[in-house]
């Protein structure tokens, strides 16, 4: 598939009704959203034919970009109900299979590494501190080939060095920089849309 | 939720140590045909755990697989097809749409709705 067609697909799925701020909801965008399943696939190799968790997954956009690449199980976890309804609405629309499950993502144990990647779209921790954090210690604990995640720009050294010190990462690389775009979602927005500068990561889990 | 999916989950309440595999109850399954992938079947294979899937997949109506353990040279070898074609539709082509998962330990039950299990914890158990 193409990176256009992935974006287009994407684009049209719905995303939170009513947002959640505590939960930090933000969507992630059809733009950002594919280029990072695309990077995943096609620079490492980490989606198609893998068993692909989404942390977060919210409306469920990076498990859908998974499934259209091919992943061969994706399994989307969140805390929020509504969004997982959404989320098996995007799924039935785009005819994939993605298994959801409700769950407190950082209270979440596996069976040990048994998904090959995880990808997510953390609460960047800006209204629960250490959010982010939790949830890229749950993740490494779960994968065992790679971890692709969304953070802050102004984190980069704090995230890496957890990573490497605290995470067991065999390598924590950011492949890209983007801009996040914010639309004006909840009321203590000023603004009528600000973008934030993040980074893609990928990390690799060392082998329990 | 499909058993590929079971076999990974335990329960997490605080206090548990043997939380896994959690006891399903199914009230509805679906079956939904996928397109057979022997290579990703190989592959899934070795981090399975065989003896929770063949209990699981029983809940669910689905008694072929073998009670015992296939050993991992059948699996490789292109020639037994018929065991992997089984191993692939409980994984991935079985679902519970509504039913519980429960706890080994404690018998605590997670409700499945909708194909989605709710594993969230009470304040009491984190």
């Amino acid at each position: 598939m193409k990176l256009k067609q992935l974006e287009g697909l994407l684009g049209d799925l719905q995303q939170f009704s009513n947002p959640k701020v505590e939960l930090e909801q933000y969507p992630t965008g059809p733009h950002i959203a594919s280029r990072m399943l695309f990077t995943a696939e096609n620079s490492y190799g980490d989606i198609t034919d893998k068993v692909v968790a989404d942390f977060g997954c919210g409306c469920g956009t990076l498990s859908a970009a998974a499934s259209l690449l091919d992943a061969s199980c994706v399994i989307g976890f969140d805390i929020d109900p509504q969004s997982l309804e959404t989320a098996t609405l995007n799924a039935e629309e785009l005819e994939v299979e993605i298994d959801f499950v409700q769950c407190d993502v950082t209270k979440l144990e596996l069976k040990g590494q048994v998904v090959d990647t995880v990808v997510m779209n953390p609460p960047f921790g800006t209204r629960k501190k250490g959010a982010d954090m939790e949830f890229l210690s749950a993740a490494m604990k779960v994968a065992s080939q790679a971890v692709y995640s969304l953070h802050k720009t102004s984190t980069r050294e704090h995230i890496k060095r957890a990573a490497l010190r605290d995470f067991n990462a065999k390598s924590a690389e950011v492949i890209c920089e983007l801009r996040y775009d914010l639309p004006k979602l909840y009321k203590f927005h000023k603004r009528k849309e600000v973008d934030i500068a993040v980074d893609l990561w990928r990390f690799e889990p060392r082998q329990n | 939720m499909r058993l590929i999916t079971h076999n990974m989950l335990s329960c997490n309440i605080k206090g548990v140590t043997n939380g896994f595999p959690l006891k399903v109850e199914a009230e509805k399954v679906i079956e939904k045909e996928i397109d057979f992938n022997p290579d990703f079947l190989r592959h899934m294979f070795a981090k399975i755990e065989w003896k929770a899937l063949v209990e699981a997949a029983r809940s669910l109506g689905y008694a072929e697989l073998p009670e015992d353990s296939p050993d991992a040279t059948v699996i490789e070898s292109a020639a037994d097809e018929s065991l992997l074609k089984k191993l692939h539709h409980a994984l991935l082509e079985l679902h519970l749409e509504e039913g519980a998962l429960v706890c080994p330990e404690t018998g605590r039950k997670f409700p499945v709705n909708k194909g989605i299990p709710n594993m969230l914890l009470h304040e009491d158990e984190v």
